[in-house]
């Protein structure tokens, strides 16, 4: 991915520090989806798991920065084993998210899971990444047999009374997302989740995506004259930062960017980021893309 | 000091009506509404009279921001297509039925309030301090996050409504966040009653109420969290002969939201029926 002159390009201030991601378990993936805009697999080790401890020191921190919660990702958490010790203590501070493909849960931690929830009050929300209601859809991309596995896992988790937010990569045409998502209800509800929460998502085209379609034109960047009365808040390196065994980066889709790298310590992270990349160009296109918020842009700030 | 602080009117003129009276009774000091007077709800003029008859002095929502404003929808950000449907029939019928006065007075109103009450600084907001549409759910909110605003706008108790069901939190040094719930509509927990919060402070306070120690004072604060019951049926009845959506309606009529779910966090969404 080339990058275009930085002076040429508009930064943008953190506002305020109002989510915490954890890239929690690296690059690390038990499966080997071809749109990973990070290209994990079970062999990528570019970043690794979190342990407890930097989560902990986290999350003391974050309380002077007010942060208002926090955001679990990979790789695939799941294989982080202190992963559910992570999660509870993380609801003794806030609200927790956890991006998951739903193929490895298990019972037991469900049960500890949704007790430590309700006992915080606090919500716990999994996002589960299913590309699409049907295994023809689902499973070109991300691996033969994973829909089955994944749909197992989204039903396990309305059996523990959780209300998971699928999200789908979209890889159709903008015309089909209505009868997609009406089938996508079917589905569900015949898996026992009664009150399905339905995302659709954009394609970043980079990564493992860069390699299976197209990647970014030179065209497809922000300018200054884009950002002019722009809802900033629609970006998430605007209120937020990832922490990775590698130190803090800017947002968890720019881990392999050169310039993703944005300090070792939160208190360090917190300077203006150049949005030069053909994935700001995606994350402008579609707004919030990464949080559960399903906010659009509004004009007052 | 006693302050009635209503939230979110949604039209509901007859649940307005029921409140006044109540705080009324009470004995408060001032009422305040904290804005969204329009939405959901039939004739939409029939609440501006009676802010006015009662000196209720109100913060401008983001719907009132719409309405006054003439904007095409009414800033909620819902992103789910069937969320977007209902939002928008309610919004073209709120639009289309609020007076030009009314409109202009909407327009008219400031984002925020701030009082002084025996020495504490008070902020009356629709959404956040930092945001008309934020929306604020008790479990989706750290206390961190609600210190740094409390700290960022100078204030001891932040005072907001616009996601509809009542809840309250205690921060450092004794300051609250409280949201007062909303006048429009029942709270998703299948009773049709609606909510308004009346703060007490200094000698007004509840017995044995804790006080807020920030500022260099020691002022003593309660919230009493009040449940409305109001004529709807009538309500229901008025809301079918202006034709609004059905699904509004069994709102009205069973206290179980039906519409605009996708913004809630789990906790709340578990609470409810749909
Ligand atoms: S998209 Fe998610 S599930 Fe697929 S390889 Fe990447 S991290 Fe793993
Ligand atoms: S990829 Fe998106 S979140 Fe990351 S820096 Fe660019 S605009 Fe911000």
């Amino acid at each position: 991915m080339s990058t275009p002159d930085v002076m040429e390009t508009p930064h943008i201030d953190l506002m305020s520090l109002d989510e915490i991601w954890f890239q929690v378990a690296g690059t690390v993936c038990n499966l080997t989806c071809q749109h990973c805009f990070i290209s994990c697999s079970p062999h990528n080790h570019s970043f690794e798991f979190l342990t407890f401890e930097q989560v902990e020191t986290t999350l003391v921190e974050s309380v002077e920065y007010g942060v208002r919660e926090y955001y679990f990702t990979g790789g695939e958490p799941f294989l982080n084993r202190n992963l559910v010790r992570m999660l509870k203590r993380t609801l003794d501070f806030g609200p927790a998210t956890v991006l998951t493909n739903g193929t490895v849960l298990r019972p037991e931690w469900l049960s500890e899971l949704r007790t430590a929830e309700e006992k915080s009050g606090f919500s716990l929300e999994f996002r589960v990444s299913v590309d699409g209601p049907t295994s023809e859809i689902n499973d070109p991309i991300r691996g033969d047999g994973t829909f089955d596995r994944a749909i197992k896992g989204v039903a396990l988790l309305c059996e523990h009374d959780f209300l998971p937010i699928i999200t789908m990569t979209q890889t159709w045409d903008d015309s089909r997302n209505a009868e997609i998502l009406q089938q996508f209800r079917g589905v569900l509800q015949k898996h026992g989740c009664h009150r399905p929460r339905l995302k659709i998502l954009p394609r970043l085209k980079i990564g493992a995506e860069e390699n299976r379609t197209e990647g970014y034109a030179e065209t497809e960047r922000i300018t200054h004259q884009m950002m002019e009365g722009f809802d900033r808040s629609q970006l998430l390196c605007h209120h937020s930062r990832v922490v990775t065994n590698r130190g803090v980066y800017v947002c968890p889709i720019l881990l392999e960017a050169s310039n993703g790298a944005m300090g070792d310590l939160l208190g360090e992270s917190l300077h203006p980021f150049p949005l030069n990349h053909g994935a700001c160009y995606t994350c402008y296109q579609f707004g919030a893309i990464c949080t559960n918020s399903t906010l659009r842009s509004q004009k007052s700030d | 000091m006693k302050l009635a602080l209503f939230g979110g009117l949604y039209s509901n003129y007859l649940a307005l009506e029921a409140a006044v009276a109540d705080a009324q009774q009470r004995g408060v000091d001032a009422m305040f509404c904290l804005g969204d007077l329009g939405a959901f709800g039939p004739h939409p003029n029939r609440v501006f009279p009676l802010l006015r008859d009662h000196d209720i002095s109100c913060v401008q929502g983001n719907y009132d921001d719409s309405i006054g404003h003439e904007l095409n929808d009414c800033q909620c950000g819902y992103a789910d297509p069937n969320d977007n449907y209902f939002a928008q029939v309610s919004y073209d019928y709120t639009l289309q039925n609020t007076s030009a006065d009314n409109k202009a007075w909407l327009r008219s109103l400031p984002k925020e309030l701030r009082l002084h009450v025996d020495g504490l600084r008070v902020l009356l907001c629709h959404g956040s301090p930092r945001r008309t549409n934020e929306f604020l759910w008790q479990s989706n909110t750290s206390t961190a996050f609600l210190d740094r605003l409390a700290d960022e706008w100078a204030t001891d108790l932040m005072v907001g409504t616009h996601s509809g069901i009542h809840w309250q939190r205690e921060l450092r040094d004794g300051r609250r966040y409280v949201n007062v719930g909303v006048l429009g509509r029942p709270e998703n927990d299948g009773t049709t009653n609606v909510w308004y919060a009346v703060l007490c402070t200094g000698s007004d306070a509840a017995a044995g109420a804790l006080p807020c120690t920030a500022n260099g004072t020691s002022v003593p604060i309660s919230v009493n969290f009040v449940p409305v019951i109001y004529d709807h049926t009538l309500l229901a009845e008025k809301m079918q002969q202006e034709q609004l959506p059905d699904e509004f309606i069994q709102t009205v009529l069973t206290g179980w939201w039906t519409t605009c779910l996708e913004v809630l966090p789990s906790h709340e969404r578990r609470m409810g029926r749909f």
